[in-house]
């Protein structure tokens, strides 16, 4: 974290829990964040990291005011939002957007796509009617919408031009942040190169900041500035992205590094049988949450909760035991 | 002789807005022991493949030319009858989504016991209970005999994955037909499914057929891989040469689009463009559009072309 950069966001000791039934008379908590804090700068791209049950998305939804947080705060300039929800938080909505996951779910199917990219202009701003088709057919441009799909349909169009319409959607009101949760991972893998590209040209020419989303740890590299792993509810391992490539030390990073498909890599080995599921996070154990899949346990990890430290250069992870294995 | 060969296989759908060519006269074969990976984007016809060699095909679909021969016999021309006892005996399937593909309001146990019951006459209860606990502990999945009482929304999409794997292998099946079976799994999982497919297909001998869109996964799997695209194969060879020497302008372009972890460089490779819909296909090559290398000679549907043992469908290549 290089302090000359301006802070847009920062996320401090955010707590998320949620009161589930696990039977018909009895309820548990069950901690989807855990302490999660971290800064976005204005401008560049920070990715969370994770696998399905890691309270990523979570994240996303306590900054947009899907979910209000039950501790800590979320400071968007200068006002903590962590628990206001949409209606309450004024003229900070329209700064912070989301790209949703699935394109098929996120566009409403009875709108034309001209309606769909015009609502949050109508709900936000004071345009004029010609004011508002200016700016859709300018974003059009931007995007790679022909003028032509602003009269029809979302079903009549593929994965990826959806996409391009909920970026665009997003895109209209110029935000300050966008969260984008899991944008590619529904799409075919050659139009994912064509919309992480495209995200990558409109974050530079609107020069907005980004929080990406996603569980795959090959396509952050492209995207980001900085990476965040996250492991049931807290962030294992923080550290620029080319600090992170070069030298990833928490080993649960290591291990989501080594399962990633890759052409030139063969198939795991054996061990990889040993690495084991996330676990609930109901029950979480009282040492390090990693412990029954770490290939480096030792007794002490069962014992203690390890804290966050430093180890240079704004390199962060959460084990006692770097630098021993 | 090769275990499954299919030749030239068209499989139509007669819809009311036309008639959607989905598999156009593909033709491979498998061997015993083999692992066969079909890549292609989303409606590249690559399950409609899988779909047709099990007789899986409803109206308005239909099965229009071709062969699939197996084991010497013809599937195309069995009856629905004759091919019940051949799915989930002899050929079995894994689909993409656990979640759907197991019974919500059956136990594990009463599902996978039923695989065998219903396909091996003579053999008691306590038997098939038996041989499901032994496939479940083979497959990797802990505490067994517990599990076997458990409902499908009381695992993990990993666990439910495996389950379904174990499942397919139940009756020792020749050939086992995996269609995007790690898609809905996280990288960790993924792995870990990936492995075993492989560990098991070679200890039960079966060949295995992987339909997939992540060449990643197909290259660190399969021994042979068919490229698809808009329901022709356009590239078909050992793994060896389609990933390290592929020939084809798609698979190329494939191979280049992948995010890898050691690229430096900002800007990913990009595929322009996207795959024509099946109704309104171009003369000539199907991917001339998208293609950098396209000109007049590609208004003409490329000839099949042999070169060392290995199938393309282009004009650019010699």
């Amino acid at each position: 974290m290089s302090q000359s950069e301006v802070k847009l966001l920062e996320v401090k000791d955010v707590e998320k829990i949620f009161n589930v039934n696990i039977s018909t008379f009895k309820k548990k908590d069950l901690h989807a964040l855990n302490k999660v804090s971290f800064d976005i700068y204005k401008g560049t791209t920070l990715s969370l990291v994770g696998e399905s049950g890691c309270g990523k998305t979570t994240v996303g939804k306590v900054i947009l005011g899907l979910y209000q947080a039950t501790e800590g705060s979320v400071i968007f300039r200068d006002k903590d939002i962590a628990k206001l929800g949409p209606s309450q938080r004024d003229n900070v909505q329209k700064d912070i957007q989301m790209i949703f996951q699935d394109p098929y779910s996120s566009l409403n199917p009875r709108k034309k796509i001209k309606t769909i990219l015009e609502q949050p202009l109508k709900i936000h701003t004071k345009m004029t009617k010609e004011e508002r088709k200016e700016a859709i057919l300018s974003l059009c441009d931007d995007v790679g919408i022909d003028y032509s799909y602003l009269e029809r349909y979302p079903h009549q169009f593929s994965g990826g031009q959806r996409q391009r319409i909920a970026i665009a959607r997003a895109m209209m009101l110029k935000p300050e942040l966008i969260l984008a949760d899991e944008p590619i991972s529904a799409l075919d893998v050659s139009i994912q190169a064509q919309i992480l590209n495209l995200m990558m040209d409109l974050q530079e020419k609107y020069n907005s900041t980004m929080l990406f989303i996603t569980h795959d740890i090959s396509v952050v590299k492209h995207i980001s500035d900085y990476i965040a792993v996250m492991y049931l509810g807290e962030i294992v391992e923080y550290a620029s992205k080319k600090e992170l490539f070069a030298n990833p030390q928490h080993p649960y990073t290591k291990m989501l590094f080594s399962t990633v498909p890759d052409i030139h890599t063969p198939l795991a080995t054996e061990s990889v049988l040993k690495t084991g599921e996330i676990q609930s996070p109901i029950d979480l154990p009282i040492g390090c949450f990693f412990q029954n899949r770490c290939l480096y346990k030792d007794k002490n990890c069962e014992l203690e909760h390890p804290d966050l430290t430093d180890l240079g250069e704004n390199h962060l992870a959460r084990c006692p035991r770097i630098g021993s294995f | 002789m090769a275990l499954l060969e299919v030749k030239n296989l068209k499989t139509y759908f007669f819809t009311r807005s036309g008639v959607i060519k989905s598999v156009d006269g593909t033709s491979f074969s498998i061997e015993k022991g083999e692992i066969l990976g079909i890549v292609g984007e989303s409606g590249a016809g690559k399950s409609i493949t899988g779909f047709s060699i099990l007789g899986l095909i409803d109206p308005p679909g239909k099965i229009v030319e071709g062969e699939i021969n197996f084991d010497g016999r013809d599937l195309v021309k069995l009856s629905q009858d004759e091919l019940q006892k051949i799915r989930g005996n002899e050929i079995s399937i894994i689909f993409q989504d656990p979640q759907t593909s197991l019974n919500p309001v059956i136990s594990i146990g009463k599902q996978l016991m039923e695989t065998i019951l219903y396909h091996r006459k003579g053999v008691s209860k306590k038997e098939a209970y038996n041989s499901c606990v032994e496939i479940l502990k083979t497959v990797g999945l802990p505490a067994a005999e517990k599990r076997m009482k458990s409902y499908p929304h009381q695992l993990s999409g990993g666990m439910k994955q495996r389950v379904v794997i174990a499942m397919a292998l139940l009756n020792n099946p020749k050939l086992l037909i995996a269609d995007e079976p790690t898609t809905a799994l996280d990288v960790t999982i993924q792995a870990q499914i990936l492995y075993l497919m492989k560990k098991l297909s070679k200890d039960f001998h079966s060949a295995l057929i992987l339909i997939t869109h992540d060449i990643a996964v197909v290259s660190q799997l399969c021994d042979k891989i068919a490229v698809m695209y808009a329901g022709r194969i356009v590239e078909y060879g050992s793994k060896e040469d389609v990933i390290f020497n592929p020939l084809h302008p798609y698979t190329k372009g494939l191979i280049e689009c992948l995010p890898k972890l050691n690229d430096d460089k900002k800007r990913l490779y990009q595929i322009p463009g996207i795959m024509p819909s099946l109704l309104g296909l171009p003369e000539g090559c199907y991917f001339k559009d998208r293609c950098e290398f396209a000109d007049e000679q590609c208004d003409v549907y490329p000839p099949r072309q042999e070169i060392d043992k290995r199938i393309v469908f282009c004009h650019k290549v010699k």
